[in-house]
């Protein structure tokens, strides 16, 4: 699994109520959500994200809220995966289970600025920076988590079998 | 090595003797819970999965509390499908209006969750719980889900902090002072996929809602879970109250923490939170010259009735400053009820304040009492973030009731201070 695209790049402490403000939250559509994906700190993201495009950002990303519909609208707008130096444990653990791709690299996070263009190889967790030619290498999953991601989700995964292990 | 009180609940439920920080376990669920917000998601989840029946119906809590009484059409399709899968399931624990509270106000005083209880929760304050001597922690809507489904969760161990606790508050600080203290002093990502265990001589000082109060913010240092232990004051907290028997867990004398912090509490003062960030933390003295427009006491951090009390005793006979506009909202039913019967519902709008129906409302800038550009709130609610109460810019400032209360009747951020 890969992903190449630009890089929007954002600080520490991204929190879930700039993600997806609870304002729009009176619905569970998905859709509907991620026409405000980060409306309250970046209005042009969701103008000019392209397929594949990457997040870039620094500590605690995700911090707040357990509101799945941040991950989800972030992987609505069809980014193809968020790189951050940490993410706050309820967003790590609703990205898994919702199957949106992320990585945990502090020097990439560093280093990556936005408008890059950057290629994420998931299965190496090799992330390359195009633009300048510099590879990262990114923490790569415990085998029980990379378990629920390969079977598509957790709820996949408990149908399988193979999800509560 | 021994284990902490949180290690030690999870090997119970995991079926195993001994846990370690970082080890992978799946473990049995008390209580799955959701609301109106993210209760929707899980449902379609649910049904996509082809999951036909909930592990166990009276292990199930479904609390309508953010949206409602319905602030509109959408958020009433919202709790018509909460509704639904409700009463297609027959969840005895589901909380309609006339009956809800706000979720962590009112599973505890419904005994719905217990000591030595692991409870998962689609609401980020689960974590609220583990005053009672619970593990709880905050998950999202497929968790929910699958926890519904299966009575099951996969958990990574977590390795712990402890906060040795000494000494006594002073009359005009509370819990709200305490945890904002630790946010302040380890900040917003100071205890990231970590127990925060509290412990220590001045723990039994502490009264029940500081403790719910204190575990309730331990999401905002990245907490997995806050605890306390099983004392007096829980045992008197629980008896009558449980629906189940408690479990008493503690931690074992040589379990291992990643770091022990020293808290005297006699030494804790009034503290505030300033935009936009929990850890953005000033004694309330220090900012005395800051005018407001709004203030709401209420939440599930501190609309418990002792919060209520607090406001009461500040406001009563008093009026609040002109030009502030001052939004009180009791947790639950049975403490909007005490509001009531005790006469503070009374004094509060003689004071000038409104009073609402248990909602998390404003606190997540959802409704009753959105702020426009450029106001400013002091809150006794649990974030600050941009946007978090309206709009972009406008300010939140998170306090406890003695302080919010105090600063409704200057209209400027205020210290209370006994005459």
């Amino acid at each position: 699994m890969n992903t190449q695209g630009k890089v929007f790049k954002y600080p520490d402490n991204v929190d879930t109520d700039v993600i997806i403000p609870a304002r729009y939250l009176n619905t569970p559509d998905a859709n509907e959500l991620a026409l405000h994906c980060m409306e309250d700190i970046d209005t042009e993201f969701v103008k000019k994200v392209q397929e594949g495009d990457v997040m870039v950002a620094g500590w605690n990303f995700g911090c707040g809220s357990s509101r799945e519909h941040a991950p989800l609208v972030i992987k609505t707008c069809k980014t193809g995966c968020v790189i951050a130096k940490s993410f706050a444990r309820i967003f790590y653990r609703n990205a898994i289970n919702i199957g949106l791709p992320i990585l945990e690299c502090e020097e990439a996070a560093e280093e990556i600025n936005a408008g890059d263009e950057v290629k994420v190889d998931f299965d190496t967790g090799v992330i390359t920076n195009i633009t300048t030619g510099k590879t990262y290498k990114a923490q790569p999953f415990p085998d029980f988590i990379q378990n629920i991601i390969r079977n598509g989700g957790l709820l996949k995964s408990l149908k399988e079998g193979n999800g509560n292990g | 090595m021994g284990m902490t009180m949180t290690q030690k609940i999870l090997a119970a439920h995991a079926g195993l003797d001994k846990v370690v920080a970082g080890q992978l376990i799946s473990a049995k669920l008390d209580i799955v819970l959701g609301n109106d917000i993210t209760t929707p998601v899980a449902v379609n989840e649910f049904k996509k999965a082809g999951f036909e029946s909930v592990f166990d119906k009276d292990r199930v809590a479904i609390v309508l509390d953010h949206f409602v009484p319905n602030k509109d059409i959408k958020a009433a399709e919202q709790s018509k499908t909460c509704r639904e899968f409700a009463c297609s399931h027959c969840v005895s624990h589901f909380y309609d209006v006339g009956k809800m509270g706000i979720e962590h106000a009112l599973l505890p005083e419904q005994g719905v969750v217990t000591a030595g209880d692991c409870i998962i929760g689609a609401d980020s304050h689960t974590c609220t719980y583990g005053a009672l001597g619970a593990f709880s922690t905050g998950v999202g809507s497929t968790d929910m889900a699958a926890g519904m489904a299966t009575g099951m969760a996969w958990f990574k161990v977590p390795s712990a902090i402890k906060f040795n606790l000494t000494g006594k508050l002073a009359d005009n600080c509370s819990g709200k002072d305490v945890i904002l203290s630790i946010i302040g002093m380890i900040g917003v990502d100071g205890a990231l996929y970590k127990s925060m265990e509290f412990t220590g001589e001045g723990v039994k000082t502490l009264s029940m809602d500081d403790r719910l109060c204190i575990c309730n913010m331990a999401i905002e240092a990245g907490a997995k879970n806050g605890i306390f232990p099983v004392d007096e004051v829980t045992n008197k907290y629980l008896d009558g109250r449980s629906e189940r028997t408690p479990v008493i867990y503690e931690a074992d004398a040589d379990a291992e923490y990643e770091k022990v912090i020293d808290i005297n509490l006699s030494g804790i003062v009034p503290t505030v939170a300033c935009p936009h960030l929990p850890e953005n933390t000033h004694p309330a003295s220090e900012l005395h010259g800051i005018k407001i427009d709004q203030v709401v006491i209420g939440s599930c951090t501190n609309g418990r009735l002792e919060d209520m009390e607090a406001a009461y005793n500040i406001l009563k006979g008093k009026k609040v400053a002109d030009g502030i506009r001052v939004i009180i909202i009791p947790g639950t039913m049975q403490i909007l009820r005490e509001c009531v019967e005790r006469g503070w519902y009374t004094a509060f709008i003689d004071a000038g304040a409104v009073v609402s129906t248990p909602t998390c409302g404003p606190c997540l800038g959802g409704y009753m009492g959105i702020l426009a550009a450029g106001e400013k709130c002091i809150a006794t609610t649990n974030r600050n973030f941009v946007g978090r109460m309206g709009h972009v810019n406008s300010e939140v400032y998170l306090a406890s009731p003695h302080t919010a209360a105090a600063s409704a009747l200057t209209g400027y951020i205020t210290e209370y201070k006994e005459a």
